[in-house]
């Protein structure tokens, strides 16, 4: 069976494609060259002067796993409030806050699996990615992940606060058996990149340290984060997986943190690292209230830092939910908490997590300014393929929220017309408004497909080339960016039809991606003999099979082989 | 012993019993069963569930039938019912999966049959969180351990032996003390470590302890508390025990919400959480809920991601609703016109329904009442494969099948019910 999609305005940026008119075929779930003339094709849609992109993939979101049901848990309040907003919605009574979530959303801020997989799909996301999963956790997150319709998933693998890894740099073991003990968790955990959170910091709080800097030790193991960034980011660029190491640094929303940001793009001595969430590092300390921004020196560090990607975390205002595994900030964070709750947790010497209902407000200083760091450093950021659109979601706000997002960045005057309603104090400490920059289409599809793509590794996803997976969206060009983005006239997910006008017409399942580098399978011999003494399961029950992602025939595993020499 | 046909048993198998989800169990079935764990509730798990048949005949009305029928008749009922109720809910993590499917198609109520003691600290964590921790943690960190109101092994039988007698750990941390408050007396004494370590033992009701927590948060917070005793105690005890807990580098507070049989459960579960909070502000303490067994760990969690919201919930219309007061098993058994009881893990019967009953469990239930339809199903982790969470929620575990069976599973016969339904409410359209 082939497909045509007939004249569409192809914006494809793996393939220089701006805006040029031209057809894309698909058989068999992929993208192919033009068929021969006497090929029949079974179906054509004319996308005559529609905008035609790859299917969007966002690289940084908590979709599952423990601390995403803890939120849902302690959260039922949300979901009532939500409902009584539909309720409103259908008598007309929009609040200002309406484009966070569409209708019959079950959710404000951690929507369920089955709306998760709708809501990305209709905005024409195909694939997510859960960037925290914790490696003793990564069965519960899969299997929320396979419960998840509509989209692929896959996931980061957390380490660099767990007792093994930190013990063996502690006993100075060699780079080869930290690289054999970071493949192994790829392969156990079934992920596709690795994560560190808050390095050492997560563990130093069980031993009751209450923050790390970046050359200051745990003092267990004697080790600083810099050591940690240092053998973790050599580890992932040996192993030869795409995804560089993706960094979540020390000291998250503290005042005056770009200064360990800016030291942290430098730990790894030129190896690729990903510093996630990068508004929420972006602090600095001048002003009346000692909370500034410091988005000019952490976009100026970027620009000329090339080994170094970004994705912002922007946050919205409104209600949401912070679930992050940084327990130890999110402790000293929980004060801030709205409504006031908390749940902090030590997870099995292996991580931990902290999960605090937030509240953004416009006229509070410290919200409105958090705001526009975030757009200063989408605007200042010279290399869109180096930077990526999130919300950190649930964290700065809901994925639904990205349609929004994303006029802000292509639409000056709309953002300018935002930037004059907050509050007076932060519009005096932020240059937003001397930023004249406005996204092109072609960089909105680089920072949310192509460049998300090639990032991650995924070599046939993020662009519209022959062979590719077919996951594709389809736009009415409107001068209202979050009206075209926020409902795309077609989406095909693995080359069938399965939205329609912003609904879902055909619920189908994606895939999971993974990674898993060849390694030395002598290293479970030493953690056979770790986890028989020191932990409460069974290595082997530690170890997820293809089997269990794949086996009630929702989900299939899909492995990426190593695409660097 | 009957049904000796499993020799190529797993190396090590997990027990459902309770929620420590033991994996490290052997068993053995060449000749008689042997269970290779000092734990007397995972060897009456693993004895009843052996000398259960590995076939049974479903009934109606208390007549053997066809799975077929059996399956038809489930539909038929649940096709007439307005509003049924799901209960008992004994099941794991592909079992939930399936019965939540089938509630939102059918409207029903979801209540777990533990819930009773499970809403205190669900509802504590909604109202002001918690600060917690894990098994491993436990185990390798703790040198002080406060169990209120809980004996702790009775329930968790090797509780003590996995995370406290260990000899290894990985700080090098000494045997941790254990301290019994408001604990039933004579089951608490026998936690002795095996270097003869006594625990200290302190007396008090159960209907006493929100009293006795207050008072600990009144010395925690500084405050003087001018009388000799609180509930019986000296109050010299009580100032011993928030110094130690204060000394402690990691102090684990576990309770259990089905031992507190009161009527300000939840109230009391806070107090528990603030005092943790505050030995927080210093120094290193956390809590560790028990949970209460026949799977109450999964059914929430699964529950939770797939409706948003964790037991006792409904849907209405297929959409969901939550409310821990109404939706309770007791008072919806008044108003229900259905109820589907499932208790796969052990053999508890159904409560008393003017309602029709389908019973879907454990091939050994027994009736004083016979229910309308009965589908005997085979046990998880013994007749089929399934995934499972422990207590602390952190960690699923995987349930291997240990023997050949004509059982169905759960979520099979489930799966078939709700393709029988007449389509009313269109479940994938969210």
């Amino acid at each position: 069976m082939i497909t045509l999609l007939k004249n569409g305005r192809i914006y494809d940026p793996a393939h220089d494609k701006d805006g040029v008119n031209a057809d894309i075929y698909i058989r068999d779930g992929r993208i192919v060259a033009k068929p021969a003339d006497h090929e029949k094709i079974d179906q054509t849609h004319d996308l005559n002067g529609k905008v035609v992109m790859a299917g969007a993939i966002d690289m940084h979101s908590h979709i599952g796993g423990g601390k995403v049901n803890i939120a849902r848990m302690m959260l039922p309040e949300y979901q009532e409030k939500h409902q009584q907003k539909q309720a409103q919605e259908l008598k007309g009574l929009s609040e200002p806050e309406a484009h966070i979530c569409t209708p019959h959303c079950s959710h404000h801020a951690t929507p369920s699996t089955t709306d998760t997989g709708f809501r990305y799909i209709e905005m024409g996301y195909t694939a997510a990615f859960e960037p925290a999963i914790s490696p003793v956790n990564a069965r519960q997150a899969h299997l929320e992940m396979g419960d998840t319709p509509m989209i692929d998933k896959g996931g980061y693998a957390m380490l660099g606060n767990d007792d093994y890894f930190l013990r063996l740099l502690a006993d100075k073991k060699d780079q080869k058996a930290i690289n054999d003990y970071v493949a192994w968790i790829l392969h156990a955990t079934q992920a596709i990149g690795i994560k560190v959170v808050n390095p050492g910091g997560i563990n130093a709080f069980k031993f009751n340290q209450r923050r790390l800097n970046l050359d200051e030790n745990n003092v267990h193991y004697q080790v600083s984060p810099r050591e940690i960034l240092q053998s973790l980011s050599r580890a992932v660029h040996d192993l030869g997986i795409a995804k560089p190491l993706h960094v979540h640094c020390n000291n998250l929303g503290a005042a005056g943190n770009f200064a360990t940001t800016l030291d942290t793009m430098s730990a790894s001595s030129g190896l690729p690292m990903h510093l996630t969430h990068i508004q929420f590092h972006s602090y600095g300390t001048e002003g009346d209230k000692k909370f500034s921004s410091a988005a000019a020196q952490i976009a100026e560090a970027l620009n000329k830092n090339k080994h170094i990607t970004a994705d912002v975390g922007q946050i919205l205002f409104g209600q949401t939910v912070t679930a992050s595994g940084d327990s130890m900030m999110q402790h000293l964070n929980a004060k801030h908490a709205n409504p006031k709750k908390s749940v902090i947790m030590d997870i099995e010497c292996d991580a931990g997590c902290g999960v605090l209902p937030f509240k953004y407000r416009d006229q509070n200083y410290v919200n409105a300014l958090q705001w526009a760091i975030g757009l200063e450093l989408f605007l200042s950021v010279e290399d869109p393929w180096r930077i990526f659109l999130t919300t950190d979601h649930p964290n700065g706000a809901p994925f639904t929220s990205y349609p929004h997002l994303i006029r802000l960045l292509m639409d000056k005057t709309f953002r300018n017309d935002a930037f004059s309603k907050l509050n007076l104090d932060a519009q005096a400490m932020s240059n937003l408004t001397s930023l004249e920059r406005e996204y092109s289409l072609y960089e909105i599809a680089i920072m949310t497909r192509a460049g998300a793509g090639k990032l991650i590794g995924l070599n046939d996803r993020g662009h519209l080339g022959i062979g590719a997976v077919a996951d594709i969206t389809v736009y009415t060009d409107q001068a209202d960016r979050e009206a075209m983005f926020a409902k795309p006239d077609y989406v095909f997910k693995n080359g069938e039809l399965v939205v329609r006008n912003g609904s879902v017409v055909k619920v189908v399942w994606g895939v999971t991606h993974t990674a898993k580098p060849a390694f030395d399978i002598g290293v479970e011999k030493d953690l056979k003999h770790y986890f028989d003494r020191y932990q409460t399961m069974q290595l082997d029950n530690f170890k997820i099979s293809n089997d269990e992602i794949s086996s009630d025939g929702r989900g299939q595993v899909v492995t990426h082989h190593n695409n660097k020499e | 012993m009957k049904n000796t046909n499993h020799d190529a048993l797993p190396n090590s198998t997990t027990c459902p019993a309770c929620g420590l989800l033991c994996d490290d169990v052997s068993l053995s079935t060449s000749h008689a069963l042997s269970v290779q764990i000092d734990c007397t509730k995972g060897i009456r798990f693993f004895e009843q569930a052996f000398n259960t048949p590995i076939s049974a005949s479903p009934l109606l009305a208390g007549k053997p039938a066809s799975l077929e029928e059996a399956i038809t008749a489930s539909a038929e009922i649940l096709n007439k019912s307005k509003q049924p109720l799901f209960a008992g809910l004994g099941t794991e993590v592909q079992g939930m999966r399936s019965i939540v499917s089938l509630a939102k198609k059918t409207d029903a109520t979801l209540d777990h049959m533990h819930s009773e003691s499970t809403v205190s600290n669900t509802r504590t964590m909604q109202n002001s969180g918690w600060l917690t921790t894990t098994l491993a943690e436990v185990k390798n960190r703790a040198d002080v351990i406060l169990a209120i109101g809980t004996d702790i092994t009775s329930t968790h039988p090797r509780f003590f032996e996995k995370l406290a007698w260990n000899t290894d750990s990985l700080f090098d941390k000494p045997t941790p003390e254990l301290i019994f408050l408001g604990a039933p007396d004579a089951n608490a004494k026998l936690n002795i470590s095996p270097d003869g370590k006594e625990p200290a033992i302190i007396p008090a009701a159960i209907s006493q302890l929100p009293e006795v927590i207050n008072a600990l948060n009144t010395l925690l917070n500084g405050k003087k508390i001018n009388i000799e005793t609180v509930a019986g105690i000296p109050t010299n005890t009580l100032i011993a025990l928030i110094e130690k807990l204060k000394a402690a580098k990691y102090a684990v507070i576990v309770w259990s919400a089905s031992a507190l049989k009161i009527p300000h459960a939840e109230l009391t579960i806070q107090s528990i959480v603030q005092l943790i909070n505050k030995l927080n502000e210093n120094s290193r303490a956390a809590g560790l809920p028990l949970n209460s067994g026949d799977g109450d760990s999964s059914v929430n969690n699964v529950s939770t991601w797939l409706t948003g919201y964790p037991t006792r919930s409904r849907f209405s219309d297929g959409i969901p609703e939550y409310d821990t007061y109404h939706f309770a098993t007791a008072k919806q058994l008044a108003h229900c016109d259905a109820l589907l009881w499932v208790s796969t893990f052990n053999p508890y019967p159904a409560p008393d329904t003017q309602a029709p009953v389908i019973v879907i469990g454990h091939p050994d239930t027994k009736f004083e009442r016979m229910p309308d339809v009965f589908i005997p199903v085979g046990i998880p982790g013994v007749d089929h494969n399934g995934q499972m969470f422990r207590m602390d929620s952190s960690i699923t575990l995987p349930l291997k099948k240990l023997r050949d069976t004509q059982l169905p599973g759960l979520s099979e016969v489930i799966g078939k019910i709700e393709a029988k339904l007449s389509n009313r409410i269109d479940g994938t359209a969210a």
